[in-house]
């Protein structure tokens, strides 16, 4: 395969919620030939080079399938830091950052929900798989950001008030 | 366009003196035809009391409810009952079916009720469990069915007939992420298709299929994916 078959082959498994650039898959390719996980083989005549993997790339695969991922191996959640520091740093509303990020949370969730909705199609499965996992990533992120808010509001009673308050107060006034 | 339903300033407070409640405390919220709003909140956050009062089962003790531009409060007990079988579908948290009747008649009944011959209720009890995916076990009684199973019929008769408004308190609680998935399509469906619909859940999962997600803590709404309904913008709209 070359790295243009590549990458539909990789979009079409993963739906297109990845996209990648053929750059990335060019600089994989080489990293994976220095590490003798692929060989390149004679260019063709239409001036693509074909790349098959080899028997050390295989083994590798195969121990890739069948390790679990650690959580270790994640990128840190920037979210959890950033609240953390809007907790510490003074001037910032926390349940205001806490509030956003869910509306964002839930936005995105309604997006993939959309796709989600359209009618099954059977080749669909893989990429159905992976958006449910960004759905349910998501509703934990949710989660997460609910559980937030009450423990700071219990916690700090008075500081963080609703974000609806100015509306009873307004209906208030006027009666 | 104008809303199915119509929420101004309510409140809810069960019960009197120090041992009183406030379930709800001035919440202000518009239904459109073809919207579908989640309501999301903690236990005890006036979820249920909220949907309950769009569906005519209980009063506010405060402001007022507006099914179709029809402020509840002013309709005769007939009326009321009236709106409740025909324009207000209720999906129940604990499904209430009756025990004594089948599935496909606890889905046909409401339309008896109102009149409807018993072969024509009976063949859109028949539909409306099938766009559920339970016609299978149409013949059987509450007690013979699983939890997931009654659920889907309390649904089914929810939908019945032309329902404008759909109301569902925990639909998908007593079911699979498959199954909860599938009833939920269902609902959008016939949101998509002209009603609207108020839908009550903990699982963001689930408020993903609304159009609009609210959050109500202590019976006060305090966050929404979309814009905050507010008084002024209802007198805007009325103008
Ligand atoms: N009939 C009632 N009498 C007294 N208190 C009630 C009644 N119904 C609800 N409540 C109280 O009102 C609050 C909101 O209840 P509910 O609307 O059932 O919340 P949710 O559905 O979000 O769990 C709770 O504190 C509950 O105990
Ligand atoms: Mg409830």
């Amino acid at each position: 395969m070359h790295g243009y078959q590549l990458r539909a082959a990789f979009e079409e498994s993963v739906g297109g919620t990845w996209a990648l650039n053929i750059g990335q898959v060019y600089t994989t390719l080489s990293r994976l030939e220095r590490d003798e996980f692929v060989r390149a083989l004679p260019e063709s005549e239409s001036g693509q080079r074909p790349y098959e993997i080899t028997e050390t790339g295989r083994a590798e695969l195969s121990r890739w399938f069948s390790t679990p991922l650690e959580r270790t191996d994640r990128p840190r959640d920037e979210l959890a830091i950033k609240l953390a520091l809007a907790m510490t740093t003074p001037g910032v509303d926390v349940t205001t950052v806490v509030q956003s990020q869910r509306t964002a949370g839930v936005r995105a969730l309604q997006e993939y929900t959309r796709l989600k909705a359209r009618p099954i199609e059977p080749d669909d499965l893989s990429w159905r798989l992976v958006l449910d996992s960004l759905i349910f990533q998501c509703e934990a992120e949710i989660r997460w950001l609910d559980h937030c808010e009450m423990t700071i509001l219990r916690h700090r009673p008075g500081l963080a008030a609703p974000v609806s308050a100015p509306v009873e107060e307004r209906e208030r006034n006027s009666r | 366009m104008s809303s199915v339903l119509e929420l101004r300033g309510v409140h809810r407070t069960h019960g009197r003196g120090p041992a009183a409640v406030h379930a709800l405390r001035g919440v202000t919220l518009r239904v459109r035809p073809g919207e579908l709003v989640a309501v999301m909140g903690p236990s005890g956050s006036g979820k249920s009391t909220l949907l309950n009062l769009a569906g005519g089962l209980d009063g506010p003790s405060h402001g007022e409810v507006l099914v179709e531009g029809r402020s509840l409060a002013e309709l005769s007990r007939r009326e009321l009952a009236a709106v409740r079988r025909r324009t207000v579908g209720y999906v129940f948290q604990d499904f209430n079916l009756l025990p004594s009747l089948t599935a496909v008649e606890n889905v046909a009944l409401p339309l008896e009720l109102d009149g409807v011959s018993v072969r024509r209720a009976r063949r859109a009890a028949l539909a409306s469990l099938s766009e559920v995916g339970v016609t299978d076990i149409a013949g059987r009684f509450p007690d013979q069915m699983s939890g997931g199973q009654q659920q889907r019929v309390a649904i089914a008769r929810a939908l019945v007939g032309e329902r404008r408004l759909v109301l569902a308190d925990e639909p998908t609680g007593a079911l699979d992420s498959g199954t909860g998935e599938a009833v939920l399509r269902v609902l959008r469906e016939r949101v998509d298709a002209g009603a609207a619909g108020l839908l009550v859940t903990h699982e963001a999962r689930h408020a993903g299929w609304a159009d609009r997600v609210i959050f109500l803590r202590d019976g006060v709404v305090v966050d929404s994916s979309g814009p905050l309904d507010t008084a002024d913008d209802l007198l805007e709209h009325r103008a």
